[in-house]
């Protein structure tokens, strides 16, 4: 399914693979098994992670628990910082699914030793490094900034919106519609994919010592990307929710400003 | 894939990074240090910099990875292959 939906969006990049797939037919499509595989471990993980984190909740949090509400803080304060007071709580859960499941995605492509499970074709790794996740998950913020938008100004007045404050904007308006979800998946896919590869000629040039910094600084990086794609999509979601026609009074800070 | 094909893509991929990391690179660093600087200057401002930072540099990145994806097309998916 993926497969095709990119295959209408990027034509010239619906082939775009490096190394092989592990192929699954699913009626008349063909799907990446190895980034479903992946993808249902760090499902898995998280909400093996969050069952721990409530069992047994106490009023004064020990252990998981505590680890768990410094991650719902974490990602608390992220919304906040763009959504505003008011607006956050009902976008939490989003922005806190992509940052999480983006976040699990990176890390464990690059922590776990997936190497030592022999698949019939392909291999496992981060499941963001395949073009198809990063831009489900562009598209979903897409549907989550129009829903935004819809819901808040009603159909006609979103799109009112388009020629604030001057009509000759709409062009860059209906473009930035479509460089959104651009960006947003190529910036993940690429970094997840460059590292990933920049540590496979490493290891094949120098087997033991050199990748090692660079893994670490794919860790970082991996970090501030889902921490990035994060904020952008809650800046978007903000920039929906905005009323232009009573930005005088507006009260409500916008800013980037982080913990 | 005929030789010239093949090693014009090569080229191509390999300019199409290494220029279009050069603005990126430069604005990046010019960015991070003017964010330092202010950091320095009215340090309880720093988460505030720090943010609107990462956010430029997230922006400012983009740019290569345009040029990224252009070189891995051409290397691994060439659209100019017959």
């Amino acid at each position: 399914m993926l497969d095709m939906l990119n295959g209408l969006l990027f034509s010239p990049l619906a082939s775009l693979e490096v190394g092989e797939h592990l192929y699954w037919e699913v009626g008349n499509l063909k799907i990446h098994g190895q980034v479903f595989i992946t993808s249902w471990v760090v499902m898995g993980l998280l909400i093996g992670a969050s069952l721990l984190g409530t069992r047994n909740a106490q009023r004064v949090p020990q252990g998981w628990q505590n680890f768990m509400e410094y991650v719902l803080d974490f990602v608390r304060t992220l919304t906040r910082d763009q959504l505003g007071e008011k607006e956050y709580r009902a976008w939490l859960p989003f922005v806190g699914t992509l940052f999480l499941f983006i976040f699990t995605c990176n890390w464990t492509g690059i922590l776990v030793p997936w190497k030592l499970i022999e698949l019939p074709a392909g291999e496992l790794a981060a499941s963001t490094n395949d073009i198809n996740t990063t831009a489900a998950l562009a598209l979903l913020t897409s549907l989550a900034y129009f829903y935004a938008g819809f819901s808040r100004k009603g159909l006609l007045g979103y799109f009112k919106g388009y020629l604030y404050p001057s009509p000759i904007m709409l062009p860059f308006k209906i473009i930035e519609d479509f460089t959104k979800p651009l960006s947003l998946s190529f910036r993940l896919f690429g970094n997840i994919l460059a590292d990933e590869l920049v540590v496979g000629v490493l290891v094949l040039l120098v087997p033991v010592l050199l990748p090692l910094p660079l893994m670490v600084l794919g860790l970082f990086l991996s970090g501030i990307q889902a921490l990035i794609f994060a904020t952008l999509a809650s800046t978007y979601i903000a920039e929906a929710l905005e009323d232009h026609e009573h930005e005088a009074g507006h009260e409500e800070e916008h800013g980037t400003e982080m913990a | 894939m005929d030789s010239l094909t093949s090693a014009a893509s090569v080229l191509a991929a390999a300019l199409a990074v290494g220029l279009g990391a050069i603005g990126p690179g430069l604005g990046q660093g010019r960015a991070a240090g003017q964010a330092v600087e202010g950091i320095a200057r009215q340090p309880e401002a720093e988460g505030k910099i720090r943010g609107t930072l990462l956010l430029s540099l997230a922006f400012m990145e983009a740019l290569t990875i345009y040029g990224l994806v252009v070189a891995l097309v051409l290397l691994f998916a060439n659209p100019f292959a017959g």
